[in-house]
């Protein structure tokens, strides 16, 4: 070889910037040799990539579409963000996706409210219980290892897999809408307000009113509303960010968790208990996933059915990871991903995204090595 | 008499650090040559040059008189420089001779391990260094691992032999049967270069003297002969240093820590305390003397809540035994632990969220469900210019801080929380003279403002010179305490091998 790369040990910390940096570059390189995968077996990358962006970022509906799909990435990443900050690997964020819709459908379906009740009473209700559900799902796998030392990463995993078949059996057998894989739908009152509704209002006031504001709105496109599926799961999610970081930047709680994460002999020797907290990060991490759940069944498919998700608990680990666990940073991160989703679906071949999505946790987790050594050409 | 090694005009340069500037050493054949230093001196990375895995930036090497250039360690092994480092490279799951074999060609693929058994016992008998070839590596002391790590070195042929730090990690009677090893692998032509801290080791043992301060060398290849501990010091830290701190006679008051009969276990599950009983009393050092792994580690553990045990420990009226590790944080005992960097910081948090580690539950730092951050940096600031913690902020992740340094954090964390009771393990273990001065008058200003000092230490000098009794540990029990004034070396080290109950 004419020359050898040399790893050096960094003597100094990076910047603070620096790991975002490591992220952004991470996902351009993942784009370029997805572009180039796609010039080999004959593609146009670039016609892709513009089509790409365009189907998720094209339009103000296309825009709002992929925020739906951002939603529930947005709390799936901040359960593995919150998880992982212990160094707890929580792989099981799809079936406590899982059972937060079920425990939440259960408001409607056992019924657990009567049918008649205020939508606000039968909402927040409904977000209880999907909460409660994953927290369930989370305080298992929690237990069994702080108790019996049993790997995280298999148990929480294999409960993905219960929780979908746990799901599936009620669909089919107990619930099912006239044999087909689903609940019957669930009464409005048990749908999350979404954009959507209020096109009707915004249409009068969009004709009926000249002002600067519907001029401005118009010029960005937005003199209609209909149609736009954004529901207020979104909301939940932006609060749960801000709640997510104050609780593991600026409380008691986020502190232990970062030490018991850090060193877990350190923890234990200045007094923490970390059996305990081991239970509770897995339960506030299932009760985030969970929420997602619930988002996905009141604000988008409005009935418990097969597969609400593509598989949303796992492109949370990615979230997470290519966030460097800040909570903040998830956000954009699940947008990227939301869109990726759903420009996958419309194209052929569609593995393509999924490729990309591979490509891209390859480089973060690749670029990591950056952050501690420098690398150097030498001859 | 010929040269085996000599290192001209050595430098090596890190981004931002001279670690090696215009170092000579010269090693003849057949001596033990030891070099001495200041953590941060440079010794380590000198040596790393010899073994082949640092490359020095300028300057040359040579080998039994030949210039030789290293690319990696194997160049080195190859030339028979062999080192043995501080930190043991073993598999713990594998046995001695498995260990020793480990990335050698031969045995090929089929491994008759017994043949081998028998190679490495020949070797064992050679050079005196005795262990069951056939025992796995975790089932041995840390002495005998080392010998593990000699023998490594031996069976790959090495005559030049480095060892950075071997004493560091060896109980007194080890460190006696090291130094006769030393003797003898040098009597069958072998020649050592020994990096220590222990400066009575080196006039004990050495023949040779080369010491390191900053990356330059203030003394050449000196006669060990005649050298005293304070000449050495003053080459080490460019200073006189004063080895006995004062301490001020002072009345002790009430009992703050009483232990009765307590049992315990270690980690394999083999008893470590059988029936130990003490008391300490505010503004008194009790200091433990023994050697190392007779239930030091295990004691401070009970007395802190991170182990179990059957007995009684009462601190200040409140019973402390088989309570979780917070008890004794609130009832007020301060810890500082044997493994600083393992047990007592958390590597990737900054030196702030360090000093927070046993405060962050009260006021002013903890406040109900938050922590108030501005209140723990001001805080943490004032602590690293009061203890003089060398960082470039309080920001700096504890990993980036030298050894010295980190124990000041623990020091500045454990005494900031005014303790009534200071449980010290070996808290001057690995530190550099300066550091070590620092550190023994905290301590004796913690006993002035009327703590509770439990020092345990393997240093008997620094005991003598920092407690107000002394109490022997043997086999899990103390088997006497004495005021310091009636505490000779000898009495203590009759005590220490179990052989003689002195009670008071």
């Amino acid at each position: 070889m004419p020359f050898k790369l040399v790893l050096e040990k960094r003597v100094k910390d990076v910047p603070p910037w620096y790991p975002f940096a490591t992220s952004i570059g991470s996902v351009v390189i993942a784009f370029i040799i997805s572009g180039l995968i796609l010039k080999l077996i004959g593609g146009q990358p670039l016609e892709v990539a513009r089509y790409f962006f365009t189907a998720a970022f094209g339009s103000w509906a296309a825009f709002s579409d992929t925020l739906v799909k951002a939603t529930p990435l947005i709390l799936v990443g901040l359960a593995c963000t919150v998880a992982f900050k212990m160094k707890l690997w929580n792989i099981g964020a799809e079936g406590q996706f899982y059972m937060g819709a079920f425990f939440a459908s259960l408001v409607v379906l056992l019924p657990i409210l009567p049918p008649d009740s205020p939508k606000i009473v039968v909402i927040g209700a409904m977000m209880v219980m999907g909460m409660i559900g994953g927290a369930i799902w989370g305080f298992i796998p929690g237990y069994l290892k702080a108790r019996f030392s049993i790997n995280e990463i298999i148990s929480t995993l294999m409960l993905n897999y219960v929780a979908i078949l746990w799901n599936n059996f009620w669909i089919f057998n107990t619930w099912s809408d006239a044999g087909f894989q689903m609940t019957p739908t669930f009464p409005k009152s048990a749908w999350l307000t979404r954009v959507t509704d209020y096109a009707r209002p915004y249409k009068a006031f969009m004709q009926n009113t000249d002002s600067g504001l519907t001029r401005f709105l118009e010029s960005i496109g937005l003199e209609r509303i209909s149609g736009m599926t954004l529901h207020l799961g979104v909301v939940f999610g932006l609060i749960a960010v801000v709640i997510v970081w104050w609780l593991l930047e600026r409380s008691r709680w986020g502190y232990e968790v970062a030490l018991i994460g850090d060193n877990p002999h350190a923890a234990r020797y200045a007094g923490l208990n970390i059996a305990r907290n081991i239970i509770l990060v897995m339960m506030v991490s299932g009760a985030l996933a969970g929420l997602a759940g619930m988002s996905e069944v009141t604000g988008v498919v409005h009935r418990l059915q097969e597969r609400i998700s593509p598989g949303y608990g796992f492109t949370g680990i990615i979230i997470a990871w290519l966030a460097k666990l800040n909570p903040f940073a998830v956000v954009p991160v699940a947008i990227l991903f939301g869109g990726l989703i759903l420009a996958g679906r419309e194209i052929q071949p569609s593995g393509l995204a999924m490729m990309l999505q591979g490509f891209i946790l390859f480089m973060i987790i690749s670029s990591d090595v950056l952050l501690r050594y420098k690398i150097r050409f030498s001859k | 008499m010929t040269n085996a090694v000599e290192m001209q005009n050595v430098t090596v340069r890190f981004p931002g650090v001279l670690a090696n500037d215009q170092v000579n050493l010269t090693l003849k054949q057949g001596e033990i040559h030891a070099l001495l230093g200041e953590n941060g001196a440079g010794k380590s990375t000198l040596m790393n040059v010899l073994a082949g895995l640092y490359k020095q930036s300028s300057g040359t090497l040579k080998v039994h008189g030949q210039p030789v250039s290293f690319n990696s360690p194997k160049d080195a092994i190859a030339q028979g420089i062999g080192m043995i480092h501080q930190h043991f490279m073993l598999v713990p799951t594998q046995t001695v001779t498995e260990n020793i074999l480990l990335g050698l060609d031969d045995p090929g693929f089929a491994l008759n391990l017994p043949r081998y058994d028998q190679k490495v016992l020949d070797l064992q008998a050679q050079f005196g260094l005795h262990v069951d070839p056939a025992a796995k590596i975790w089932q041995l002391s840390v002495g005998e691992q080392q010998r593990v790590e000699i023998l490594k070195v031996l069976y790959r042929g090495a005559d030049i032999l480095i060892m950075d730090e071997p004493t560091a990690v060896l109980a007194p009677q080890e460190i006696d049967e090291l130094m006769n090893t030393m003797r003898s692998m040098v009597a069958l032509g072998k020649s050592i270069i020994f990096i220590s801290h222990k400066l009575h080791e080196v006039t004990a043992v050495a023949d040779k003297v080369t010491v390191l301060r900053k990356g330059v060398v203030t003394a050449e290849g000196i006669s060990a002969k005649g050298l005293t501990p304070a000449k050495l010091a003053q080459l080490m830290v460019g200073r006189e240093v004063v080895f006995s701190v004062k301490k001020k006679a002072q009345e002790p008051g009430d009992v703050v820590l009483s232990v009765n009969d307590i049992h315990a276990e270690n980690n394999k599950g083999v008893p470590a305390l059988r029936g130990l009983s003490l008391d300490v009393r505010s503004g008194e050092i009790l200091g433990i003397a023994g050697v190392t792994g007779n239930g030091q580690s295990e004691l401070a553990e009970v007395i802190t809540g991170l182990r179990s045990c059957t007995g009684r420990v009462i601190i200040n009226d409140e019973e402390i035994a088989n309570r979780p590790p917070i008890r004794a944080i609130e009832s007020g005992v301060g810890h500082i632990p044997e493994d600083r960097s393992k047990v007592g910081t958390a590597p990737n948090l900054s030196i702030t969220r360090n000093t927070i580690m046993k405060s962050y539950r009260h006021e002013p730092i903890g406040n109900g469900w938050t922590i108030n951050f501005v209140k723990a940096r001001q805080e943490a600031r004032q602590l690293k210019d009061k203890y003089a913690i060398l960082a470039p902020s309080v920001k700096t992740p504890a990993r980036n801080l030298s050894g010295g340094n980190l124990q000041k954090v623990i020091l500045a964390r454990e005494i900031s929380t005014r303790p009534k009771l200071l449980v010290a393990m070996q808290p001057t273990r690995g530190l550099d003279v300066g550091a070590i001065e620092a550190v023994q008058t905290l301590l004796l200003e913690q006993r002035e403002a009327g703590a509770a000092i439990l020092l345990i230490s393997e240093e008997l000098e620094e005991l003598l010179s920092l407690s107000d009794r002394i109490a022997v540990i043997s086999h899990g029990k103390i088997m006497g305490v004495m005021p310091v004034e009636e505490a000779d070396v000898n009495k203590i080290g009759l005590m220490m091998v179990g052989s003689e109950t002195v009670n008071n």
